[in-house]
C-alpha cells in the first residue's frame, strides 16, 4: 500500500503517544510513590523517601508479598506442567473434540473473572473445604494453564517434525527423543511460560477476592483493602512500584525467551 | 496421548467446568431466611430477582454498552499502532516497538487502575484534583468516563497483540494488487484490509469485551457510584446470598456465551 510521507508521519505519532499514554500511569505511580503528602493529587506537595524506608517495617504487606509468591510458585509449577501436556496431545495428535478442548482451555479467561471467582469459592463451601492457599491456587492453576499452554503449542508448531523422526531412525527411544531433542528444543518455551503464568498469578485480582475467604491476602488484595485508607496509600504506591519494577524485566525476559530458540523450520 | 490429555483435561473439567456447573445449579438453590443457610430446596426465586426487575435489565444494558465502549476504544488505538509497527516501522525498531506496548500489560492490574485514579482524581473546589486537572483544569472525575478509560488501558495489550497479528498475515502483494487496480488507501483499507482483520479484531474483542464486562474493582476505584453487573455479584454475594449471586452471573455467562459464538462465526477462535 502506497503510504504517503505525512500519512507515515501521522501513523507513527499516533504509535508514539499511545506508548507515551501506556506508560504516563505506571511513571505516575513511581514519582507518587515518593510524594510526602498521603494522597494522589498533582502535583506532590513535597517529596519524601520515607515510605520507601519504612515500607518493609508493614508487617501486613510484607506477609502479602511472602503469600503471592507463594501461591504464584505453586500455581506455575502445576500449571506448566498441565498446559506443557495439553500442547503435547493437542498439537502432535489428531482426535475427535480437540476444537473443544483447545476452546475448554481458553474459557478460564475468555468468561470474566467473577464468574471463575464465584464459581470456584461456591463449590469449594458447597464441599466443606475452607477457603485459603489450596483454593487460591486452584483457582489461579485454572487460568494460567492457557499461558503455558499457549507458549508451548506456538514453539511445537516451529519444530519441524522430521527432527522427532529422524532421531527414532537413528534408533533412539521416546523418551530419549524427547530428553535429547525434544526437550532442548521446548525449553525456553516453557520456562517463559512459567513466568508469564506467575506473573499473572501475582497480579490476578478478582478469581482470588472470591477463593481467599478470610485467612489469606495476596499483595493485590493488600493494596486493594487499603487504598482508601489515607494511613496506609502512601505505601500502595510503593507496593505498586514494586511490582512494576518486579514484573516488567520478568515480561520482557519472558517475552526473549518465547521468541527466540527453535525455529528448525 | 490419552496420558497427555488426562491430566489436564481432568483438570479443566472437573475443577473448572464442575464448578461453573454447580455454580449455575445452585441459582436455584434457596436460602433459609432464618439461618442463612444455603440449603438445596429448589426454588425460582433467584432467577426471577435476577431476570425479572428492570433494573437490572438496564444495569446488564449499561454493563454490556460499557465492554462494547471499552472494546472500540481500544479498538481505535490498536488498529493505527498495529498497523504502524508491523507495515511502517524500521525492521529494527518493530520489535523494541511491540515490546515496549506489550510490556504493560503485566505491569499489574491495579498499578494501572491506581495509575488512572490518580489522573482521574477530580479534587474539590478549593483544588487538589489529579493529574488531569493539574494539566488542563478539568476531570471528568469519578464514573462511567474514567471506567471505560481504564479498563481500554488495562486490556489495550490484547487487542493490539490480536490487530498486530492480524496485520502481519496480511500478504504485501495483496495490497500492492489492491493498488495496482486504482484503489486508493481508504478503498483498500475498507475492501482488502478490514475484511482480512476481521477474524483477528473478534479474537482480541472476546479479552477485551470479556475482562470488562465482568470488571467491578475498576469500577469501586475509578467508578464513584457507577455499577456493573460485577458489583452486584459481589454484593449478593457479601450479603451473603450465595444463590441470588449465582443468578447474577448467569446474565454474563449468557451474555459472554452468545458473544463467543457470534466471534467463532467470525473466525475468532482460530485467531487466539
Amino acid at each position: 500500500m502506497r503510504i504517503s510521507a505525512r500519512a507515515r508521519l501521522g501513523y507513527r505519532l499516533v504509535t508514539y503517544a499511545t506508548i507515551g499514554l501506556l506508560y504516563l500511569p505506571l511513571v505516575l505511580i513511581f514519582v507518587l510513590s515518593f510524594n510526602s503528602a498521603r494522597s494522589l493529587v498533582w502535583p506532590p506537595r513535597g517529596w519524601t523517601t520515607r515510605w520507601w524506608t519504612t515500607f518493609f517495617d508493614v508487617e501486613s504487606a510484607r506477609a502479602a508479598l511472602l503469600s503471592s509468591a507463594r501461591i504464584g510458585a505453586v500455581a506455575m509449577v502445576i500449571a506448566v506442567v498441565l498446559g506443557t501436556m495439553l500442547a503435547f496431545a493437542l498439537q502432535r495428535h489428531d482426535f475427535f473434540g480437540k476444537q473443544t478442548v483447545g476452546l475448554l482451555a481458553v474459557l478460564p479467561i475468555a468468561l470474566p473473572g467473577i464468574v471463575t471467582g464465584v464459581a470456584l469459592r461456591n463449590a469449594w463451601v458447597r464441599f466443606g473445604w475452607d477457603l485459603g492457599f489450596l483454593s487460591v491456587v486452584a483457582g489461579h492453576t485454572t487460568f494460567c494453564i492457557v499461558v503455558a499452554y499457549n507458549n508451548v503449542v506456538a514453539r511445537l508448531r516451529r519444530v519441524a517434525p522430521n527432527l522427532r523422526e529422524a532421531s527414532a531412525d537413528l534408533g533412539a527411544t521416546p523418551l530419549q527423543t524427547f530428553r535429547y531433542v525434544t526437550w532442548p528444543l521446548i525449553r525456553s518455551a516453557v520456562v517463559a511460560g512459567g513466568i508469564l503464568a506467575f506473573a499473572l498469578s501475582f497480579d490476578e485480582v478478582v478469581v482470588t477476592t472470591f477463593t481467599a475467604g478470610a485467612g489469606i491476602s495476596t499483595l493485590p488484595q493488600w493494596i486493594l483493602n487499603n487504598f482508601s485508607r489515607p494511613n496506609v496509600l502512601p505505601y500502595v504506591t510503593v507496593m505498586a512500584t514494586i511490582v512494576i519494577v518486579v514484573s516488567l524485566p520478568i515480561a520482557w525476559l519472558a517475552q526473549r525467551l518465547s521468541d527466540g530458540g527453535g525455529e528448525t523450520r | 496421548m490419552a496420558g497427555l490429555l488426562g491430566a489436564p483435561l481432568a483438570w479443566l473439567l472437573v475443577v473448572y467446568v464442575g464448578s461453573l456447573a454447580l455454580l449455575v445449579a445452585s441459582a436455584f438453590f434457596s436460602l433459609d431466611e432464618l439461618s442463612g443457610r444455603v440449603t438445596t430446596d429448589p426454588t425460582m426465586d433467584n432467577l426471577a430477582e435476577a431476570f425479572g426487575e428492570s433494573a437490572y435489565w438496564s444495569l446488564v444494558a449499561r454493563s454490556v454498552g460499557v465492554a462494547a465502549a471499552v472494546t472500540i476504544a481500544c479498538l481505535a488505538l490498536a488498529l493505527p499502532s498495529a498497523y504502524y509497527v508491523s507495515r511502517l516501522a524500521r525492521p529494527w525498531a518493530k520489535r523494541g516497538l511491540i515490546v515496549a506496548m506489550l510490556l504493560p500489560l503485566w505491569a499489574g492490574y491495579l498499578v494501572k487502575a491506581f495509575g488512572l485514579r490518580a489522573i482521574f482524581e477530580p479534587g474539590s473546589e478549593v483544588g487538589g484534583g489529579g493529574l488531569l486537572r493539574a494539566l488542563v483544569g478539568w476531570s471528568p472525575g469519578f464514573g462511567y468516563v474514567a471506567v471505560i478509560a481504564t479498563l481500554a488501558y488495562l486490556w489495550f495489550p490484547y487487542m493490539l497483540l490480536s490487530v498486530y497479528a492480524g496485520f502481519e498475515r496480511l500478504p504485501e502483494s495483496l495490497l500492492d494488487a489492491s493498488a495496482d487496480l486504482g484503489a486508493g488507501s481508504l478503498r483498500t483499507f475498507r475492501s482488502v484490509v478490514m475484511p482480512m482483520l476481521v477474524p483477528s479484531i473478534a479474537a482480541g474483542s472476546i479479552f477485551t469485551f470479556s475482562l470488562s464486562l465482568g470488571d467491578y474493582i475498576t469500577v469501586k476505584i475509578v467508578g464513584g457510584t457507577a455499577q456493573l453487573i460485577g458489583n452486584i455479584v459481589e454484593r449478593a454475594l457479601l450479603a451473603p446470598n450465595q444463590p441470588l449471586a449465582a443468578a447474577f452471573t448467569i446474565w454474563p455467562i449468557g451474555i459472554m456465551v452468545a458473544y463467543l459464538v457470534v466471534m467463532g462465526r467470525l473466525g475468532a477462535f482460530e485467531n487466539l
